[in-house]
C-alpha cells in the first residue's frame, strides 16, 4: 500500500515534467528553426561569397563521414550572438536596437471607465486615470477632476511589473458598504471571475468589491529574475573594484583557485603513486581494488556533510574534500597508465639491459602520462565543480560563497556574474591542462 | 663451446579451466655461433614461445637454453630482441631510442653518441637522429628497432616476425638490410616469419614447426643467404632450386593447416 502510494506520487510528478516539456515544445521547434534558418542564409551566403574549396568539398559521401563534420565557426558565433541577443531582447537591453526588443511592460499614462450601480438601482459612468511609473521612480499622487454624477473620477499611480487595489468609493456619493456595486469597465460587464483586459492593463473584481489594476507586464524579464547583459557586466566591473560584501572578487575567485590546486595537487601526490603500485603489484591491486571501486563512484558533494562534520568548514575541511575528489580519479588514471603499457615494450627494454628501477623511470612513467594527463583533466573538472558546491553550502569566501549570499538579497546579477566567472575559469582550466599535455606528452595517440 | 644451445625444450601451459596446451615438446636445436637461421609454421605452432624462451622471458617446463656454456636464466642484453611493431619508445628521439641500451649500462654520452652514429648511417637514417619515432614510417621504425639491437652488441639476435607489419617493397628493402648486418657483424640470428620467400632468403637454416604439440618438423640447409647478401634478392629467387624447395614448404605448410582445420572440424 505504501508501495502503490510512492508509485502513485511519481506517476503524478511524472506527469507534470511531461507536460513541462510539451509546453516547451513550441520554443525548441522554434529554435531549431532559427538554427536551420540561420544555415540555409549561411550557405547561401558563403556560397556567394567563396567556392567551395578543399579536399571535403569534392567528396560526395558527406553524411555518415565523420571527418566532413569539423565544427562550423560560423555557427559558434552566431550561437553566441544569438544567445546574447536573445539576452539582451528579453531584459531590454540598451545595448540592442529598440526595435530588437521583446514587448516590455507598459509605462505611461492610461484610462479606463467603471459603471457603478448604486443600492437603489441607479448607474453612473466614471473615469479613472492610471499612471504606471518604472521600478525606482517616484512620482506624485495626481489629482483629477471629480467630475459630476454619483460616481466620481479617480487617478492611481502604480509601479510597472505591480497592481494596485482601486478604492473607486473612496470619493463616490454612494459607497459598498451602502450596497453599490461595479457592473462593467470599459462598457464591458466585469464579475469576480470575469476580468477585463483594457489597452494597458488588466481589471479585475476582487472580493470585497475594489478594483485590482495590474498593468500589462509584457514579455520581458524582472531583472530581479534576469538582468540584462550591461548590469551584469557593470556589477562584475563594481565588484572587480569595490568588493562584495567587504571580499574582493579577486579574494573570492583567489580561494576557490587554491583551494582546486592544491585539493588537485595533493589528490595527484597520492593518488599516482597509489595507481602506479596497483599497476605493478598484485597486492595492492588486491588491497586497494575494493576501495577505489567503491570510492569512485560516491560523487565528492555527497561527502561535503561528513567532511563538515569531522573537518568544520574552514579551509582543511574543503582541501580534504577536494584531495578526495581528485585521488581516485588520479589512482585510477595511473593504474590503467601503467596496465596499459605494451608488453613487447617492457621485455624490449629488460633485453636491452635495463633493471626494474630504469624500467619504472624510463618506460613505465613516460608511457602512463598520456593517461595521467587524462586523469587529471577529469579530476580538475570535478575538483572545480566540488569546490563551488562545497562553497554553496559552508564557507566564508570564494565564488559560490559570492553568489549564495547574493542569492539570499536577490542580486541576480551577481548571481549570473557569478556563474559566467565559473563557467569561464572551468574552461580555462581544461584548456590550459590540454596544452600542457600537447608539449608535455606530445607522443600522445601516436603509437 | 659457443653457439647457443636449445637442449630439449618442453613447454606446457596450464589453463585457468584446468586444462593445458602443449605448446612445445622436446625441441632440440644447436645454432653455432654467427649461424642465420629462420623459424616457419603454421600460427600457434610455438614459435612466440619457443623464442620468448631463448629469450629468457618464459622458463621452459622441461630442457635448458645454454649460451656460450651459461644456462639462460631471464632476459639479458647478450640476447637482444627485435618485435613486429610498438616495441619502441615514442616518449624518446631516434638517438635515445637507439642509444637506450648503452644508456642502461651508464656508457658515457660521448661513446654512445658515437655507436649511434655508426649504427643510423649503417640503417641509413643519420638524418632522422633528433626525429620523435612516431614521428617516421613503419619502415623506419624497424630500422631503429634493428640499430637499438645492435647497439647493445649482443651476441644473438632473436627477430619475431620484425617485418611482418610492412609492405611488400619496404619488406624487401629490410631483408637486404638484415642480411648485409649479419655478413657485416657475424652475430647470431633467429627470424621468425610467416612468410615462405622470407623464410628461403633470409635463413642459412630453416626451421619448419608442426603444432600440437610444437615441435621441430623438417630442417633445411639453404645457399640463398649467402647469394643474397649484397646482390639482388630478386636475382636469388631465380635461382633453380628456389621454386622447388618453396613448393616444398609451402605444400608442407598447407598440409599442416588442412589438418589443424580438420582436427577442429572433427574436435566439434
Ligand atoms: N600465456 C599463454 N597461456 C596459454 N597458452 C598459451 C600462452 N602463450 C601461448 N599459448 C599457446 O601456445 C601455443 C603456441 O603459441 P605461440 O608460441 O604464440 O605460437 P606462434 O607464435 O607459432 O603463432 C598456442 O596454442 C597458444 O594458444
Ligand atoms: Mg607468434
Amino acid at each position: 500500500m505504501k508501495i502503490a502510494l510512492v508509485l502513485g506520487e511519481l506517476f503524478e510528478e511524472t506527469t507534470q515534467v511531461l507536460f513541462s516539456i510539451l509546453g516547451a515544445i513550441p520554443y525548441i521547434v522554434g529554435y531549431v528553426a532559427i538554427i536551420l534558418a540561420c544555415m540555409f542564409i549561411w550557405k547561401i551566403v558563403k556560397r556567394g561569397l567563396t567556392p567551395a574549396s578543399g579536399y571535403n568539398s569534392r567528396k560526395t559521401v558527406t553524411f555518415g563521414d565523420e571527418s566532413t563534420v569539423v565544427s562550423n565557426t560560423a555557427a559558434s558565433i552566431i550561437s553566441i550572438v544569438l544567445i546574447f541577443v536573445l539576452w539582451g531582447a528579453f531584459t531590454g537591453s540598451k545595448l540592442l536596437p529598440g526595435f530588437l526588443h521583446a514587448p516590455g511592460p507598459f509605462v505611461g499614462d492610461g484610462s479606463f471607465s467603471y459603471t457603478m450601480e448604486a443600492a437603489n438601482g441607479a448607474t453612473d459612468t466614471a473615469d479613472v486615470s492610471v499612471l504606471v511609473h518604472p521600478a525606482g521612480e517616484k512620482p506624485d499622487v495626481f489629482e483629477v477632476e471629480q467630475g459630476d454624477g454619483i460616481a466620481k473620477n479617480d487617478a492611481l499611480v502604480v509601479q510597472s511589473y505591480r497592481s494596485k487595489l482601486l478604492r473607486w468609493d473612496a470619493n463616490d456619493e454612494t459607497t459598498r458598504k451602502e450596497g453599490a456595486k461595479i457592473v462593467a469597465v470599459n462598457g464591458q460587464p466585469i464579475s469576480k471571475d470575469n476580468d477585463v483586459i483594457t489597452d494597458f492593463a488588466r481589471i479585475a473584481l476582487t472580493d470585497k468589491g475594489t478594483l485590482n489594476v495590474e498593468p500589462k507586464k509584457g514579455v520581458q524579464m524582472e531583472s530581479i529574475w534576469l538582468p540584462a547583459p550591461e548590469q551584469v557586466w557593470g556589477k562584475l566591473v563594481t565588484i572587480a573594484t569595490d568588493g562584495y560584501q567587504n571580499v574582493t572578487l579577486a579574494q573570492h575567485l583567489g580561494f576557490s583557485l587554491w583551494r582546486v590546486v592544491v585539493g588537485f595537487l595533493i589528490g595527484a601526490l597520492v593518488g599516482i603513486p597509489l595507481g602506479y603500485a596497483m599497476g605493478l603489484s598484485d597486492w595492492f591491486r588486491g588491497w586497494f581494488d575494493p576501495i577505489v571501486e567503491f570510492m569512485r563512484p560516491v560523487p565528492p558533494l555527497a561527502l561535503i556533510p561528513l567532511v563538515i562534520i569531522w573537518a568544520g568548514i574552514g579551509e582543511e575541511g574543503k582541501v580534504i574534500l577536494l584531495f578526495l575528489a581528485a585521488l581516485w580519479i588520479m589512482a585510477i588514471a595511473a593504474r590503467s597508465g601503467v596496465s596499459g603499457v605494451n608488453i613487447t615494450k617492457i621485455h624490449a627494454a629488460y633485453s636491452l639491459g635495463a633493471s626494474k628501477w630504469q624500467i619504472l623511470r624510463r618506460v613505465i612513467i613516460p608511457n602512463s602520462l598520456p593517461e595521467i594527463f587524462t586523469g587529471a583533466r577529469v579530476a580538475m573538472g570535478v575538483c572545480w565543480g566540488t569546490v563551488v558546491a562545497a562553497e554553496l553550502v559552508a564557507a566564508e569566501k570564494g565564488v559560490g560563497k559570492m553568489i549564495v549570499s547574493a542569492s539570499k538579497f536577490q542580486d541576480t546579477d551577481i548571481v549570473m556574474m557569478g556563474i559566467i566567472l565559473i563557467g569561464i575559469i572551468g574552461f580555462a582550466i581544461d584548456v590550459g591542462i590540454r596544452q600542457l599535455e600537447k608539449y608535455l606528452v606530445p607522443w600522445k595517440g601516436k603509437s | 663451446m659457443s653457439g647457443l644451445m636449445i637442449n630439449d625444450i618442453s613447454m606446457r601451459f596450464d589453463l585457468p579451466n584446468g586444462g593445458s596446451v602443449q605448446a612445445l615438446k622436446n625441441v632440440s636445436l644447436d645454432i653455432k655461433s654467427g649461424e642465420l637461421m629462420s623459424v616457419l609454421g603454421p600460427s600457434g605452432c610455438g614459435k612466440t614461445t619457443l623464442l620468448n624462451i631463448v629469450a629468457g622471458f618464459l622458463a621452459p617446463s622441461e630442457g635448458q637454453i645454454v649460451l656460450n656454456d651459461q644456462p639462460v636464466t631471464g632476459p639479458s642484453p647478450e640476447r637482444g630482441m627485435v618485435f613486429q611493431q610498438g616495441a619502441l619508445f615514442e616518449w624518446m628521439s631516434v638517438r635515445d631510442n637507439v642509444a637506450f641500451g648503452p644508456d642502461m649500462k651508464g656508457t658515457p654520452r660521448a661513446q654512445s653518441n658515437k655507436t649511434v652514429d655508426r649504427l643510423l648511417d649503417i640503417v641509413g637514417l643519420q638524418e632522422f637522429k633528433e626525429k620523435m619515432v612516431y614521428e617516421l614510417s613503419g619502415g623506419m621504425q624497424q630500422r631503429v628497432a634493428l640499430a637499438r639491437c645492435l647497439a647493445n652488441e649482443p651476441d644473438v639476435i632473436l627477430m619475431d616476425e620484425p617485418l611482418g607489419a610492412l609492405d611488400a617493397l619496404t619488406r624487401e628493402k629490410m631483408q637486404s638490410l638484415v642480411l648485409d648486418l649479419w655478413k657485416e657483424t657475424g652475430k647470431t640470428i633467429i627470424l621468425i616469419t610467416h612468410s615462405v620467400e622470407e623464410a628461403l632468403l633470409l635463413g642459412e637454416r630453416l626451421l619448419v614447426m608442426a603444432p600440437r604439440p610444437g615441435r621441430i618438423h623438417k630442417e633445411y640447409r639453404l645457399p640463398f643467404a649467402d647469394l643474397g647478401v649484397g646482390n639482388d634478392l630478386r636475382e636469388v629467387k631465380k635461382h633453380p632450386d628456389y621454386a622447388t624447395t618453396r613448393e616444398e614448404i609451402l605444400q608442407m605448410i598447407w598440409e599442416m593447416e588442412e589438418e589443424i582445420m580438420g582436427r577442429a572440424e572433427g574436435g566439434n
